[in-house]
């Protein structure tokens, strides 16, 4: 089984969101960037696919070269290689116009993404790259098996869980429940050493006019001070939030 | 052209997103002066619809459809807009609906802008608010193709009553094998408890309550609010919680009108993921806890004590309503 991670390079989850040239770029000085936390938790099950079941893992970003050390640092979790597609991922669909590229040519079965990036939150890759190629496509994934070319996969819903049957090519938006935290990878020095020397390909995007741009960015206006109430006089809680709240 | 809203239904009954993604379109057709037409896959009863400015209703109705599959709805959603010219799309952001969303914006080759708050700030060229960096910040995307698919942010634009003579015309899509092809083997829910997803109040505890015994109190204080319970990352991965209720940035959503927060210090990944809603109340022994300054009311106490009085409260409360 050929599986593709796709890996999307985000802020760390503890930054602070700023922005300079008139609120037009998101200020990237003091930001440490991570690989996508729901991408983490695919790129664990990859691996116990890997492990387990005998699968290749690559892993792919668009991005420019600045997403380089997230690449490999998905490598020193354990990919076997990785490409990287030299554009500046700015819209949604054109990612996934640039990954389904890529899958058309590469003979994937099955492409694990994540259900939504950290950064601007799209939540559009993964179902715009399946519809694209016409695979199968499960979003909110939290659990998966594969035998053979079926696919058996628990969708998370409102309220609870779902049990589907489908067949690769597949593609997934996973996220926690794939794997649990405490069996999340992290590189070790071993992993580090032998990622320098697995391929990270560079590849050119084809052409395609991204369907949408950010014109600028807004912060919220700040809260005005919490009230506080005395925790003797609770009573006015719940005055405060029939009268002045009005949400009961 | 018009605008065309997907008002999707849970077991045949519309719940309050698909009065809201009505009431949005009503509104964005307006600005737009363009027409509402609403659709609907398998509903017992659209009459509904025209409280909140349905004036075109299309329904679907087929067995295929039953169970929601995103491929198949999208596929008829696209019959739909070609034979209605809508140039917008509408869908709401449910489980279902981001999962239907880029698919729909695949099958009309339409820019897709998810997570949107408010109003197009100018349809041209147009431009809408969204929320980003885990409602964080916000951004202005313009989405730039000639077909648009706007997923809207629940409980961010809300309710607009607005009764209108509703045209109802039914529609059978075609509907080739190749939609069907990941079905639904089972399904497990919790009946009978309100969602996070759904509810208008959310209650939520964290590892302050010490203990999974200890969240009696919670889901008391839930049921005399109607609220649904929630809780942090740290009880999930604990066990002393279901996953499903753990809520937050790397968690699920929420966009509730109230939540209370019990025992949660309020790091920001868990900020993150409740912001959204519109008031927050704090409950914490620590008047440090960062949470006080994201929050409108705070008491500062122990939850063994507050959250009992709180209860007793609220009931005397119910009882003079
Ligand atoms: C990548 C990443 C993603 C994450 N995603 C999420 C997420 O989605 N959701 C999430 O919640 N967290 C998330 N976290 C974890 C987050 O950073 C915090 O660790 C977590 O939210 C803390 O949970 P807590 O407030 O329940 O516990 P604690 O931080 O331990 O806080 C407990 C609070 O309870 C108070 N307390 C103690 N006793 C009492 C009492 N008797 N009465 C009242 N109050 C009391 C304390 O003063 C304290 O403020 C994430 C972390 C990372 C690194
Ligand atoms: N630039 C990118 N390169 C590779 N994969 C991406 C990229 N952006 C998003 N993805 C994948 O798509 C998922 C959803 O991202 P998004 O649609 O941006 O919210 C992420 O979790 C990644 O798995």
């Amino acid at each position: 089984m050929k599986i593709l991670v796709c890996i999307s390079h985000v802020p760390d989850t503890t930054s602070k969101i700023n922005f300079t040239e008139n609120n037009t770029k998101f200020d990237i000085n003091g930001v440490q960037f991570v690989i996508n936390p729901h991408d983490e938790f695919v790129l664990t099950r990859a691996m116990w696919f890997k492990e387990k079941q005998g699968a290749s893992i690559t892993v792919i970003n668009v991005g420019n070269v600045s997403t380089e050390p997230t690449l490999r640092k998905a490598l020193a979790i354990g990919a076997d290689d990785a490409i990287r597609v030299n554009a500046e991922a700015t819209d949604g669909f054109y990612v996934a116009k640039q990954l389904a590229e890529v899958i058309k040519n590469g003979g994937y079965d099955l492409i694990m993404a994540g259900k939504e990036s950290m950064d601007y939150n799209g939540g559009m890759v993964p179902g715009m790259t399946a519809s694209i190629l016409d695979f199968n496509f499960v979003n909110a994934c939290i659990g998966i098996e594969v035998e053979g070319n079926k696919a058996t996969v628990t969708r998370d819903i409102d309220g609870g869980k779902e049990i589907l049957n489908t067949e690769l090519p597949l593609v997934i938006g996973g996220q926690k429940g794939l794997v649990e935290d405490k069996d999340l990878r992290i590189p070790n020095m071993r992993g580090i050493m032998m990622a320098r020397k697995k391929p990270l390909n560079v590849v050119e995007p084809i052409d395609f006019d991204p369907t949408t741009v950010i014109t600028d960015f807004e912060k919220p206006t700040p809260k005005s001070n919490c009230k506080i109430i005395d925790a003797d006089k609770v009573e006015e809680l719940v005055d405060l939030l029939h009268n002045e709240a009005k949400v009961i | 052209m018009s605008v065309l809203v997907f008002a999707d239904n849970s077991d045949g009954k519309f719940k309050k997103n698909a009065f809201e993604v009505t009431s949005y379109g009503k509104k964005v057709a307006e600005i737009a002066q363009s027409n509402l037409v609403v659709l609907t896959i398998n509903a017992n009863d659209v009459s509904e619809l025209s409280n909140f400015g349905a004036e075109r209703i299309i329904k679907v109705n087929d067995d295929k459809l039953k169970n929601f599959n995103a491929k198949a709805y999208a596929d008829v959603i696209k019959q739909v807009a070609l034979k209605e010219g809508s140039d917008i799309v509408i869908i709401d952001s449910s489980t279902d609906g981001i999962y239907l969303a880029p698919l729909v914006a695949v099958n009309l080759e339409a820019g897709y802008a998810s997570n949107t708050v408010g109003v197009p700030n100018s349809i041209a060229p147009f431009v809408v608010k969204r929320k980003v960096f885990s409602s964080k910040a916000f951004d202005h995307t313009e989405i730039k193709t000639s077909n648009k698919v706007i997923g809207l942010s629940k409980n961010s634009f809300g309710l607009v009553d607005n009764k209108v003579n509703a045209v109802e015309e039914d529609f059978s899509p075609s509907l080739s094998d190749e939609g069907f092809k990941v079905t639904v083997t089972s399904v497990e829910k919790t009946t009978g408890k309100v969602t996070i997803a759904d509810a208008d109040i959310v209650v939520s505890a964290g590892r302050g309550l010490k203990g999974p015994e200890n969240w009696g109190m919670i889901e008391e204080l839930a049921e005399v609010l109607g609220a649904a319970v929630a809780c942090s990352k740290p009880v999930a991965d604990l066990g002393w919680r279901p996953h499903s209720e753990h809520v937050g940035q790397t968690g699920k959503p929420v966009a509730s009108n109230l939540y209370i927060a019990v025992g949660i210090s309020g790091a920001i990944q868990h900020l993150a993921g409740v912001n959204s809603s519109k008031v927050k109340v704090v409950i914490n022994t620590d008047p440090e806890a960062p949470f006080f300054k994201a929050a409108d009311y705070g008491i500062v106490g122990d939850a063994f004590e507050v959250v009992p009085a709180l209860i007793e409260k609220l009931k005397e409360f119910k009882g003079n309503q």
